[in-house]
Protein backbone atom coordinates (compact mmCIF):
# COMPACT_ATOMS: atom_id res chain seq x y z
CA UNK A 1 0.00 0.00 0.00
CA UNK A 2 1.51 3.52 -0.99
CA UNK A 3 0.61 6.09 1.61
CA UNK A 4 1.27 8.95 -0.49
CA UNK A 5 0.52 8.24 -3.79
CA UNK A 6 1.81 11.24 -5.27
CA UNK A 7 4.74 11.98 -4.46
CA UNK A 8 5.85 8.37 -3.83
CA UNK A 9 5.19 7.18 -7.69
CA UNK A 10 6.73 10.53 -8.82
CA UNK A 11 8.41 10.20 -12.21
CA UNK A 12 11.89 10.24 -11.75
CA UNK A 13 12.68 13.28 -13.89
CA UNK A 14 9.74 15.18 -11.90
CA UNK A 15 11.44 14.08 -8.38
CA UNK A 16 14.19 14.63 -9.36
CA UNK A 17 13.50 18.67 -10.58
CA UNK A 18 11.36 18.50 -6.71
CA UNK A 19 15.34 17.67 -5.40
CA UNK A 20 16.70 19.92 -7.30
CA UNK A 21 14.71 22.97 -6.50
CA UNK A 22 14.62 21.74 -2.81
CA UNK A 23 18.10 21.49 -2.48
CA UNK A 24 18.82 25.14 -4.22
CA UNK A 25 16.38 26.55 -0.88
CA UNK A 26 18.13 24.49 1.57
CA UNK A 27 21.60 25.26 0.58
CA UNK A 28 20.68 28.82 0.68
CA UNK A 29 18.87 29.31 3.44
CA UNK A 30 22.11 26.93 5.36
CA UNK A 31 24.67 29.68 3.79
CA UNK A 32 23.32 32.38 5.05
CA UNK A 33 21.67 31.36 8.59
CA UNK A 34 24.62 29.01 10.07
CA UNK A 35 27.70 30.00 11.04
CA UNK A 36 29.34 26.56 10.36
CA UNK A 37 28.12 26.01 6.85
CA UNK A 38 29.04 29.35 5.47
CA UNK A 39 33.07 28.97 6.86
CA UNK A 40 32.70 25.23 4.78
CA UNK A 41 31.08 26.87 2.13
CA UNK A 42 33.97 29.02 1.83
CA UNK A 43 36.60 27.16 2.61
CA UNK A 44 35.74 24.49 -0.47
CA UNK A 45 35.32 27.66 -2.60
CA UNK A 46 31.33 26.85 -3.35
CA UNK A 47 28.26 29.08 -3.20
CA UNK A 48 24.86 28.27 -2.98
CA UNK A 49 24.72 29.58 -6.61
CA UNK A 50 26.83 27.05 -7.80
CA UNK A 51 24.41 24.44 -7.21
CA UNK A 52 22.13 24.21 -10.76
CA UNK A 53 22.14 20.68 -10.76
CA UNK A 54 21.89 17.62 -8.51
CA UNK A 55 25.74 17.13 -10.01
CA UNK A 56 26.85 20.05 -8.17
CA UNK A 57 26.07 18.43 -4.94
CA UNK A 58 28.72 16.92 -4.81
CA UNK A 59 31.09 20.10 -4.83
CA UNK A 60 30.22 20.51 -1.49
CA UNK A 61 31.19 19.82 1.66
CA UNK A 62 30.73 16.89 3.81
CA UNK A 63 29.36 17.43 7.08
CA UNK A 64 30.19 14.97 9.48
CA UNK A 65 29.40 13.99 13.40
CA UNK A 66 32.17 15.75 14.63
CA UNK A 67 30.35 18.83 13.28
CA UNK A 68 27.79 18.74 15.14
CA UNK A 69 29.37 17.60 17.95
CA UNK A 70 31.73 21.37 17.78
CA UNK A 71 28.55 22.93 17.56
CA UNK A 72 26.98 21.48 20.52
CA UNK A 73 23.58 21.79 21.63
CA UNK A 74 22.02 24.07 19.41
CA UNK A 75 24.59 25.45 16.87
CA UNK A 76 23.87 24.12 14.00
CA UNK A 77 19.72 24.82 14.08
CA UNK A 78 18.71 27.41 11.39
CA UNK A 79 15.65 28.76 13.53
CA UNK A 80 15.18 30.50 16.88
CA UNK A 81 14.55 28.07 19.50
CA UNK A 82 10.82 30.01 19.45
CA UNK A 83 10.37 27.83 16.52
CA UNK A 84 12.00 24.61 18.06
CA UNK A 85 8.76 22.38 19.45
CA UNK A 86 10.94 19.19 20.24
CA UNK A 87 14.67 18.35 20.53
CA UNK A 88 16.10 14.68 20.67
CA UNK A 89 19.26 13.48 21.52
CA UNK A 90 21.60 10.77 20.38
CA UNK A 91 23.50 8.36 22.83
CA UNK A 92 26.96 9.08 21.95
CA UNK A 93 28.95 6.43 23.17
CA UNK A 94 31.55 9.09 23.95
CA UNK A 95 31.32 12.80 25.32
CA UNK A 96 28.41 14.61 24.91
CA UNK A 97 25.21 13.55 22.52
CA UNK A 98 24.43 14.80 19.28
CA UNK A 99 21.25 16.87 19.72
CA UNK A 100 18.61 17.31 16.90
CA UNK A 101 15.94 20.31 16.58
CA UNK A 102 12.67 20.03 15.10
CA UNK A 103 9.94 22.58 14.12
CA UNK A 104 6.45 21.38 13.86
CA UNK A 105 6.75 21.17 10.39
CA UNK A 106 9.50 18.95 10.64
CA UNK A 107 7.38 16.56 12.86
CA UNK A 108 4.60 16.59 10.88
CA UNK A 109 7.11 15.79 7.94
CA UNK A 110 8.23 12.87 10.19
CA UNK A 111 4.96 11.95 11.00
CA UNK A 112 4.04 11.29 7.74
CA UNK A 113 7.38 9.37 6.68
CA UNK A 114 6.65 7.12 9.39
CA UNK A 115 2.84 6.66 8.71
CA UNK A 116 4.44 5.99 4.59
CA UNK A 117 6.39 3.16 6.45
CA UNK A 118 3.51 1.53 8.16
CA UNK A 119 1.87 1.69 5.06
CA UNK A 120 4.66 0.15 3.31
CA UNK A 121 4.43 -2.69 5.95
CA UNK A 122 0.88 -2.77 4.85
CA UNK A 123 -0.29 -1.68 7.65
CA UNK A 124 -3.59 0.76 7.89
CA UNK A 125 -6.08 2.72 10.65
CA UNK A 126 -7.32 -0.87 11.15
CA UNK A 127 -4.51 -2.03 12.78
CA UNK A 128 -3.02 -1.83 16.32
CA UNK A 129 0.71 -1.11 16.86
CA UNK A 130 2.23 -1.95 19.72
CA UNK A 131 5.72 0.37 20.10
CA UNK A 132 8.51 -1.06 21.60
CA UNK A 133 10.97 1.45 20.79
CA UNK A 134 12.31 3.55 23.72
CA UNK A 135 10.72 6.98 24.35
CA UNK A 136 12.72 9.79 25.53
CA UNK A 137 15.47 11.36 24.01
CA UNK A 138 15.90 8.80 21.37
CA UNK A 139 14.18 9.36 18.17
CA UNK A 140 12.73 5.29 17.97
CA UNK A 141 9.73 5.61 20.31
CA UNK A 142 8.53 9.39 19.47
CA UNK A 143 9.08 8.51 16.02
CA UNK A 144 7.31 5.83 15.34
CA UNK A 145 4.36 6.77 17.94
CA UNK A 146 3.48 9.82 15.82
CA UNK A 147 3.59 8.00 12.36
CA UNK A 148 1.35 5.65 14.02
CA UNK A 149 -1.61 8.31 14.94
CA UNK A 150 -1.01 10.27 11.92
CA UNK A 151 -1.62 6.71 9.87
CA UNK A 152 -5.18 6.31 12.36
CA UNK A 153 -4.05 3.14 13.83
CA UNK A 154 -4.08 3.01 17.48
CA UNK A 155 -0.53 2.77 19.19
CA UNK A 156 0.27 1.03 22.35
CA UNK A 157 3.03 3.46 23.68
CA UNK A 158 4.86 0.46 25.11
CA UNK A 159 8.24 1.72 25.30
CA UNK A 160 11.44 -0.60 26.18
CA UNK A 161 11.62 -3.07 28.94
CA UNK A 162 9.40 -4.78 31.54
CA UNK A 163 9.22 -7.71 28.75
CA UNK A 164 6.69 -9.85 31.04
CA UNK A 165 3.98 -7.09 30.58
CA UNK A 166 4.99 -6.38 27.24
CA UNK A 167 4.22 -10.24 26.63
CA UNK A 168 0.95 -9.62 28.23
CA UNK A 169 0.19 -6.69 26.59
CA UNK A 170 0.62 -8.53 23.23
CA UNK A 171 -1.58 -11.38 24.29
CA UNK A 172 -4.50 -9.18 25.65
CA UNK A 173 -4.42 -6.34 23.46
CA UNK A 174 -4.00 -7.91 20.41
CA UNK A 175 -2.26 -5.66 18.46
CA UNK A 176 -1.34 -6.57 14.70
CA UNK A 177 2.10 -4.52 14.47
CA UNK A 178 5.37 -4.60 16.64
CA UNK A 179 8.13 -1.81 16.43
CA UNK A 180 11.06 -2.65 18.15
CA UNK A 181 14.60 -3.43 17.71
CA UNK A 182 15.14 -7.40 15.70
CA UNK A 183 16.86 -8.31 18.52
CA UNK A 184 14.10 -7.51 20.92
CA UNK A 185 11.94 -8.86 18.33
CA UNK A 186 13.68 -12.60 19.05
CA UNK A 187 14.54 -11.82 22.69
CA UNK A 188 10.36 -11.43 22.98
CA UNK A 189 9.64 -14.16 21.10
CA UNK A 190 12.01 -16.76 23.64
CA UNK A 191 11.06 -14.34 26.75
CA UNK A 192 7.00 -15.59 25.83
CA UNK A 193 7.83 -18.99 24.87
CA UNK A 194 9.98 -19.64 28.26
CA UNK A 195 6.51 -18.15 29.96
CA UNK A 196 4.54 -20.68 28.50
CA UNK A 197 3.21 -18.37 25.71
CA UNK A 198 2.54 -19.74 21.98
CA UNK A 199 4.14 -16.65 20.43
CA UNK A 200 3.08 -18.10 17.17
CA UNK A 201 -0.75 -17.42 17.76
CA UNK A 202 -0.46 -13.79 18.66
CA UNK A 203 -2.65 -11.47 16.61
CA UNK A 204 0.88 -9.60 15.03
CA UNK A 205 1.22 -9.92 11.85
CA UNK A 206 3.86 -7.31 11.27
CA UNK A 207 7.15 -6.08 12.27
CA UNK A 208 8.99 -2.93 11.41
CA UNK A 209 12.24 -3.41 13.08
CA UNK A 210 15.66 -1.90 12.82
CA UNK A 211 17.67 0.75 14.81
CA UNK A 212 20.77 -1.82 14.27
CA UNK A 213 22.33 -4.08 11.77
CA UNK A 214 20.46 -7.49 11.03
CA UNK A 215 20.66 -9.93 8.18
CA UNK A 216 18.40 -12.11 6.06
CA UNK A 217 18.77 -15.23 8.97
CA UNK A 218 17.58 -13.37 12.01
CA UNK A 219 14.80 -12.35 9.83
CA UNK A 220 14.00 -15.76 9.03
CA UNK A 221 14.49 -16.60 12.62
CA UNK A 222 11.99 -13.42 13.75
CA UNK A 223 9.67 -14.57 11.29
CA UNK A 224 9.41 -18.26 12.13
CA UNK A 225 9.22 -18.24 16.02
CA UNK A 226 6.52 -14.63 15.78
CA UNK A 227 5.11 -16.20 13.16
CA UNK A 228 5.02 -12.35 11.46
CA UNK A 229 6.53 -10.57 8.55
CA UNK A 230 9.66 -8.85 9.09
CA UNK A 231 10.36 -5.59 7.90
CA UNK A 232 13.40 -3.03 7.97
CA UNK A 233 13.14 0.04 8.71
CA UNK A 234 15.85 2.52 8.61
CA UNK A 235 16.94 6.04 10.23
CA UNK A 236 19.02 8.07 11.60
CA UNK A 237 18.25 10.75 14.41
CA UNK A 238 20.58 13.19 12.96
CA UNK A 239 18.89 13.10 9.48
CA UNK A 240 15.16 12.83 10.83
CA UNK A 241 15.07 9.32 13.03
CA UNK A 242 13.42 6.08 11.88
CA UNK A 243 11.55 6.63 8.83
CA UNK A 244 14.75 7.96 6.29
CA UNK A 245 14.14 4.52 4.32
CA UNK A 246 11.89 1.67 4.55
CA UNK A 247 11.74 -2.04 2.99
CA UNK A 248 8.30 -2.80 1.14
CA UNK A 249 6.26 -5.85 2.04
CA UNK A 250 6.04 -6.38 -2.02
CA UNK A 251 9.29 -6.32 -2.27
CA UNK A 252 11.52 -7.27 0.05
CA UNK A 253 14.39 -6.03 -1.07
CA UNK A 254 15.71 -3.18 -0.18
CA UNK A 255 14.54 -0.46 1.35
CA UNK A 256 13.22 2.96 -0.37
CA UNK A 257 14.60 6.41 0.60
CA UNK A 258 12.48 8.74 0.69
CA UNK A 259 14.03 10.55 -1.77
CA UNK A 260 11.41 13.82 -2.16
CA UNK A 261 12.73 14.85 1.50
CA UNK A 262 16.49 13.24 1.04
CA UNK A 263 18.85 12.99 -1.26
CA UNK A 264 21.07 10.20 -0.71
CA UNK A 265 24.50 9.84 -2.21
CA UNK A 266 27.39 6.57 -1.92
CA UNK A 267 30.70 7.95 -1.44
CA UNK A 268 34.40 6.24 -1.32
CA UNK A 269 34.63 6.30 2.71
CA UNK A 270 38.52 7.31 1.99
CA UNK A 271 38.61 9.25 -0.70
CA UNK A 272 34.86 10.90 -0.97
CA UNK A 273 34.53 10.07 -3.91
CA UNK A 274 30.94 9.47 -5.16
CA UNK A 275 30.28 6.01 -6.37
CA UNK A 276 27.72 5.06 -8.76
CA UNK A 277 24.63 3.02 -8.35
CA UNK A 278 25.38 -0.87 -7.40
CA UNK A 279 28.41 0.31 -5.38
CA UNK A 280 28.93 -0.30 -1.94
CA UNK A 281 30.33 2.59 -0.03
CA UNK A 282 29.12 5.48 2.52
CA UNK A 283 25.70 6.70 3.02
CA UNK A 284 25.77 10.43 2.39
CA UNK A 285 22.30 12.20 3.36
CA UNK A 286 21.32 15.94 2.53
CA UNK A 287 17.68 16.65 4.28
CA UNK A 288 15.80 18.71 1.45
CA UNK A 289 12.91 19.82 3.58
CA UNK A 290 13.90 20.04 7.32
CA UNK A 291 13.16 23.83 8.44
CA UNK A 292 15.04 23.49 12.26
CA UNK A 293 18.19 21.28 11.69
CA UNK A 294 18.90 20.88 7.76
CA UNK A 295 22.05 18.52 7.09
CA UNK A 296 24.21 19.01 3.78
CA UNK A 297 25.77 16.06 2.69
CA UNK A 298 25.88 13.97 6.24
CA UNK A 299 27.97 11.27 6.48
CA UNK A 300 26.45 8.44 8.04
CA UNK A 301 29.01 6.24 8.61
CA UNK A 302 26.91 3.47 7.18
CA UNK A 303 27.46 1.04 4.46
CA UNK A 304 25.04 0.26 1.87
CA UNK A 305 24.36 0.18 -1.81
CA UNK A 306 21.92 2.00 -4.34
CA UNK A 307 19.29 -0.01 -6.17
CA UNK A 308 17.74 2.04 -8.81
CA UNK A 309 15.73 -0.45 -10.43
CA UNK A 310 12.30 0.22 -10.10
CA UNK A 311 10.32 -1.99 -7.83
CA UNK A 312 7.15 -4.06 -7.54
CA UNK A 313 5.29 -1.77 -5.66
CA UNK A 314 5.35 1.30 -7.53
CA UNK A 315 7.73 3.25 -5.88
CA UNK A 316 10.18 5.23 -7.93
CA UNK A 317 11.98 5.99 -4.82
CA UNK A 318 15.55 4.20 -4.92
CA UNK A 319 16.34 1.52 -2.86
CA UNK A 320 19.21 0.82 -0.18
CA UNK A 321 20.16 -2.19 0.61
CA UNK A 322 20.09 -3.18 3.91
CA UNK A 323 23.14 -1.93 6.26
CA UNK A 324 26.08 -3.67 5.94
CA UNK A 325 28.28 -1.85 8.55
CA UNK A 326 30.41 0.77 9.17
CA UNK A 327 33.11 2.56 7.54
CA UNK A 328 34.95 2.91 10.70
CA UNK A 329 35.39 -0.76 10.21
CA UNK A 330 36.17 -0.88 7.00
CA UNK A 331 39.51 -3.17 5.89
CA UNK A 332 41.59 -2.26 3.20
CA UNK A 333 43.36 -4.98 1.69
CA UNK A 334 45.38 -5.20 -1.45
CA UNK A 335 43.42 -2.00 -2.45
CA UNK A 336 39.93 -3.90 -2.13
CA UNK A 337 37.73 -2.19 0.66
CA UNK A 338 36.35 -4.88 2.73
CA UNK A 339 33.75 -4.89 5.27
CA UNK A 340 33.81 -7.44 8.45
CA UNK A 341 29.98 -8.14 7.85
CA UNK A 342 30.48 -8.72 4.44
CA UNK A 343 32.45 -11.54 5.33
CA UNK A 344 29.95 -12.05 7.91
CA UNK A 345 27.61 -12.79 5.32
CA UNK A 346 29.37 -15.02 3.30
CA UNK A 347 30.06 -17.19 6.04
CA UNK A 348 26.61 -17.12 7.31
CA UNK A 349 25.58 -18.62 3.86
CA UNK A 350 27.15 -21.45 4.00
CA UNK A 351 25.13 -24.28 6.01
CA UNK A 352 26.18 -25.35 9.27
CA UNK A 353 28.70 -22.61 10.16
CA UNK A 354 28.54 -20.82 13.72
CA UNK A 355 28.75 -16.72 13.81
CA UNK A 356 32.03 -17.18 15.43
CA UNK A 357 35.29 -15.79 13.15
CA UNK A 358 37.63 -13.58 13.26
CA UNK A 359 40.36 -11.70 10.64
CA UNK A 360 43.92 -11.43 10.54
CA UNK A 361 44.85 -8.94 8.46
CA UNK A 362 48.86 -9.19 8.32
CA UNK A 363 51.71 -8.22 5.79
CA UNK A 364 54.37 -10.48 4.29
CA UNK A 365 56.33 -8.48 2.29
CA UNK A 366 54.56 -5.98 0.62
CA UNK A 367 51.49 -7.63 0.63
CA UNK A 368 48.52 -7.36 2.32
CA UNK A 369 47.29 -11.23 3.92
CA UNK A 370 43.80 -11.52 5.38
CA UNK A 371 42.72 -14.45 7.24
CA UNK A 372 39.47 -15.83 7.92
CA UNK A 373 39.79 -18.27 11.32
CA UNK A 374 36.07 -20.06 11.84
CA UNK A 375 35.43 -21.98 14.72
CA UNK A 376 34.12 -25.74 13.69
CA UNK A 377 30.90 -26.81 14.47
CA UNK A 378 29.44 -30.15 14.95
CA UNK A 379 27.48 -29.88 11.56
CA UNK A 380 30.38 -29.04 9.47
CA UNK A 381 33.19 -31.53 11.20
CA UNK A 382 34.06 -34.43 9.28
CA UNK A 383 35.96 -37.05 9.97
CA UNK A 384 37.44 -37.10 6.21
CA UNK A 385 39.84 -34.31 6.15
CA UNK A 386 39.05 -33.81 2.53
CA UNK A 387 35.65 -32.75 3.20
CA UNK A 388 37.49 -29.90 5.58
CA UNK A 389 39.73 -29.00 3.16
CA UNK A 390 37.21 -28.29 0.52
CA UNK A 391 35.25 -26.70 3.28
CA UNK A 392 38.15 -24.19 3.41
CA UNK A 393 38.54 -24.19 -0.39
CA UNK A 394 34.84 -23.16 -0.80
CA UNK A 395 34.43 -20.57 1.81
CA UNK A 396 37.63 -19.10 0.07
CA UNK A 397 36.60 -19.04 -3.19
CA UNK A 398 33.12 -17.63 -2.21
CA UNK A 399 34.63 -14.59 -0.67
CA UNK A 400 36.86 -14.35 -3.51
CA UNK A 401 33.67 -14.11 -5.75
CA UNK A 402 31.87 -12.10 -3.48
CA UNK A 403 34.25 -9.42 -2.08
CA UNK A 404 36.77 -9.95 -4.57
CA UNK A 405 39.42 -10.39 -2.24
CA UNK A 406 42.03 -13.70 -1.69
CA UNK A 407 41.78 -14.92 1.90
CA UNK A 408 43.48 -17.90 4.10
CA UNK A 409 40.67 -19.74 5.59
CA UNK A 410 41.58 -21.63 8.91
CA UNK A 411 39.04 -23.83 10.88
CA UNK A 412 39.93 -23.41 14.66
CA UNK A 413 38.73 -25.11 17.97
CA UNK A 414 35.35 -24.16 19.32
CA UNK A 415 35.06 -21.71 21.69
CA UNK A 416 39.06 -20.59 20.96
CA UNK A 417 37.88 -17.32 19.24
CA UNK A 418 37.41 -14.58 22.11
CA UNK A 419 33.54 -13.67 23.05
CA UNK A 420 32.30 -9.93 23.01
CA UNK A 421 29.73 -8.88 24.87
CA UNK A 422 27.36 -6.25 22.49
CA UNK A 423 29.61 -4.69 19.93
CA UNK A 424 32.02 -7.42 18.13
CA UNK A 425 35.59 -6.72 17.72
CA UNK A 426 35.99 -9.23 15.25
CA UNK A 427 39.51 -7.74 13.43
CA UNK A 428 42.72 -8.12 13.99
CA UNK A 429 45.30 -5.58 12.19
CA UNK A 430 48.99 -6.34 12.47
CA UNK A 431 50.13 -4.37 9.53
CA UNK A 432 52.05 -1.59 10.18
CA UNK A 433 50.92 0.98 8.16
CA UNK B 1 29.20 -55.41 12.34
CA UNK B 2 29.63 -52.06 12.63
CA UNK B 3 32.31 -50.62 14.36
CA UNK B 4 31.33 -46.77 16.35
CA UNK B 5 34.40 -44.18 15.96
CA UNK B 6 34.50 -41.35 17.34
CA UNK B 7 36.40 -38.13 15.68
CA UNK B 8 37.77 -35.19 17.13
CA UNK B 9 38.88 -31.93 15.26
CA UNK B 10 42.44 -30.91 16.57
CA UNK B 11 44.67 -27.37 16.16
CA UNK B 12 47.56 -28.04 15.07
CA UNK B 13 49.30 -26.25 18.57
CA UNK B 14 50.97 -28.28 21.63
CA UNK B 15 48.85 -29.81 24.45
CA UNK B 16 45.51 -30.99 21.71
CA UNK B 17 46.31 -34.40 22.27
CA UNK B 18 47.21 -34.39 25.33
CA UNK B 19 44.18 -32.79 26.79
CA UNK B 20 42.19 -35.19 24.87
CA UNK B 21 43.66 -37.98 26.66
CA UNK B 22 43.88 -36.98 29.55
CA UNK B 23 39.78 -36.61 29.24
CA UNK B 24 39.69 -39.79 28.64
CA UNK B 25 42.11 -40.99 31.78
CA UNK B 26 40.14 -39.19 33.66
CA UNK B 27 36.99 -40.86 33.39
CA UNK B 28 38.54 -43.93 32.58
CA UNK B 29 38.06 -44.49 29.16
CA UNK B 30 40.15 -46.73 26.90
CA UNK B 31 41.57 -46.18 23.72
CA UNK B 32 41.50 -49.70 21.47
CA UNK B 33 43.15 -47.78 18.51
CA UNK B 34 43.44 -44.37 16.85
CA UNK B 35 44.90 -42.77 14.22
CA UNK B 36 45.91 -38.88 13.19
CA UNK B 37 44.67 -37.26 9.85
CA UNK B 38 46.63 -34.30 9.93
CA UNK B 39 47.38 -30.86 7.53
CA UNK B 40 49.58 -28.08 7.74
CA UNK B 41 46.66 -26.49 10.35
CA UNK B 42 44.55 -29.31 11.89
CA UNK B 43 44.64 -32.78 12.42
CA UNK B 44 41.59 -34.91 12.94
CA UNK B 45 41.99 -37.80 15.24
CA UNK B 46 39.89 -40.73 15.35
CA UNK B 47 39.21 -43.28 18.23
CA UNK B 48 38.18 -46.37 18.74
CA UNK B 49 36.86 -46.50 22.91
CA UNK B 50 35.38 -48.69 24.93
CA UNK B 51 32.75 -46.55 25.80
CA UNK B 52 31.75 -44.51 23.13
CA UNK B 53 28.75 -42.78 24.08
CA UNK B 54 30.68 -41.37 27.73
CA UNK B 55 33.85 -40.39 25.75
CA UNK B 56 31.41 -38.37 23.41
CA UNK B 57 29.91 -36.89 26.55
CA UNK B 58 32.91 -36.11 28.58
CA UNK B 59 34.70 -34.66 25.37
CA UNK B 60 31.61 -32.82 24.49
CA UNK B 61 32.03 -31.13 27.95
CA UNK B 62 35.58 -30.10 27.36
CA UNK B 63 33.69 -28.02 24.30
CA UNK B 64 35.32 -30.15 21.68
CA UNK B 65 33.70 -31.14 18.30
CA UNK B 66 33.04 -34.58 18.35
CA UNK B 67 31.67 -36.25 15.27
CA UNK B 68 30.78 -39.81 14.93
CA UNK B 69 31.23 -42.32 11.87
CA UNK B 70 30.18 -45.99 11.48
CA UNK B 71 34.01 -48.10 10.51
CA UNK B 72 34.60 -51.31 9.80
CA UNK B 73 36.99 -53.89 11.57
CA UNK B 74 38.40 -56.82 9.53
CA UNK B 75 40.36 -59.06 10.60
CA UNK B 76 43.69 -59.92 8.50
CA UNK B 77 45.58 -62.51 8.55
CA UNK B 78 48.96 -61.99 9.63
CA UNK B 79 50.95 -62.68 6.40
CA UNK B 80 52.09 -61.77 3.11
CA UNK B 81 49.28 -60.84 1.10
CA UNK B 82 46.55 -60.63 3.30
CA UNK B 83 45.56 -57.06 3.02
CA UNK B 84 46.17 -57.79 -0.61
CA UNK B 85 43.03 -59.79 -0.78
CA UNK B 86 41.43 -57.94 0.51
CA UNK B 87 41.82 -54.43 -0.92
CA UNK B 88 41.81 -56.49 -4.79
CA UNK B 89 38.50 -57.79 -3.65
CA UNK B 90 37.03 -54.39 -2.53
CA UNK B 91 38.73 -52.82 -5.87
CA UNK B 92 37.55 -55.25 -8.00
CA UNK B 93 33.59 -54.14 -6.51
CA UNK B 94 34.26 -50.43 -6.63
CA UNK B 95 34.60 -50.12 -3.09
CA UNK B 96 36.17 -46.97 -2.15
CA UNK B 97 38.36 -47.14 0.66
CA UNK B 98 38.37 -43.36 2.70
CA UNK B 99 41.09 -44.23 4.83
CA UNK B 100 42.22 -47.03 7.06
CA UNK B 101 43.73 -48.00 9.68
CA UNK B 102 45.68 -50.93 11.38
CA UNK B 103 46.50 -52.19 14.57
CA UNK B 104 47.62 -55.56 16.18
CA UNK B 105 45.27 -57.91 18.46
CA UNK B 106 46.48 -58.68 21.85
CA UNK B 107 47.06 -62.46 21.31
CA UNK B 108 49.63 -60.75 18.40
CA UNK B 109 48.61 -63.81 15.84
CA UNK B 110 46.09 -61.32 13.56
CA UNK B 111 46.10 -57.82 12.87
CA UNK B 112 43.14 -55.63 12.49
CA UNK B 113 41.93 -53.34 9.89
CA UNK B 114 39.69 -50.41 10.49
CA UNK B 115 37.68 -49.18 7.10
CA UNK B 116 35.98 -46.16 6.22
CA UNK B 117 34.16 -47.41 3.32
CA UNK B 118 32.23 -44.96 1.04
CA UNK B 119 29.22 -47.65 1.37
CA UNK B 120 29.75 -49.58 4.30
CA UNK B 121 26.76 -52.26 4.08
CA UNK B 122 27.66 -53.30 0.93
CA UNK B 123 31.47 -53.17 1.80
CA UNK B 124 30.41 -55.62 5.06
CA UNK B 125 27.99 -57.78 2.53
CA UNK B 126 31.06 -58.12 0.15
CA UNK B 127 33.38 -58.85 2.80
CA UNK B 128 31.12 -61.46 4.41
CA UNK B 129 30.34 -62.68 1.12
CA UNK B 130 34.19 -64.01 0.66
CA UNK B 131 34.84 -65.42 4.08
CA UNK B 132 36.62 -62.74 5.53
CA UNK B 133 36.78 -61.71 9.16
CA UNK B 134 34.40 -59.18 10.02
CA UNK B 135 34.55 -58.41 13.75
CA UNK B 136 31.62 -57.31 15.89
CA UNK B 137 31.67 -54.14 17.20
CA UNK B 138 31.54 -55.58 20.86
CA UNK B 139 34.65 -57.13 20.16
CA UNK B 140 36.34 -54.37 18.53
CA UNK B 141 35.27 -51.94 21.09
CA UNK B 142 36.31 -54.52 24.08
CA UNK B 143 39.05 -55.97 22.37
Amino acid sequence: MIYNQEFETLPREVLEALQLSRLKQVVARVYHTVGFYRKAFDEAGVTPEDVNSLDDLSRLPFTCKQNLRDNYPFGLFTVPMSNIVRVHASSGTTGKPTVVGYTKRDIETWAELMARSYAAAGLTSNDIIHNAYGYGLFTGGLGAHYGAEKLGASVIPMSGGSTKKQIMLLQDFGPTAICCTPSYALYLAEAGAEMGVDMKSLRLRVGILGAEPWGERIRTEIEDKLNIVALDIYGLSEVMGPGVSMECAEGRNGLHVFEDHFIVEIIDPVTGEVLPYGETGEMVFTTITKEAFPLIRYRSKDISRLMPEICRCGRTFVRMERVMGRSDDMLIIRGVNVYPSQIESVLMSIEGLEPHYQLIVDREGSLDTLEVQIEISENVFSDEVRALQNLEKRITKDIKDILGVTSKVKLVEPKTLERFEGKAQRVIDKREL
Amino acid sequence: MKVEQISIFLENKPGGLTNVTRVLRDTKINIRALSLADTTDFGVLRLIVDDVAKAREVLKAQGMTVGRTTVVGVEVPDRPGGLYEILELLSRESINVEYMYAFVERSGENAVIIFRFDDTDRAIDILLRNGHAVLPGEKVHGL
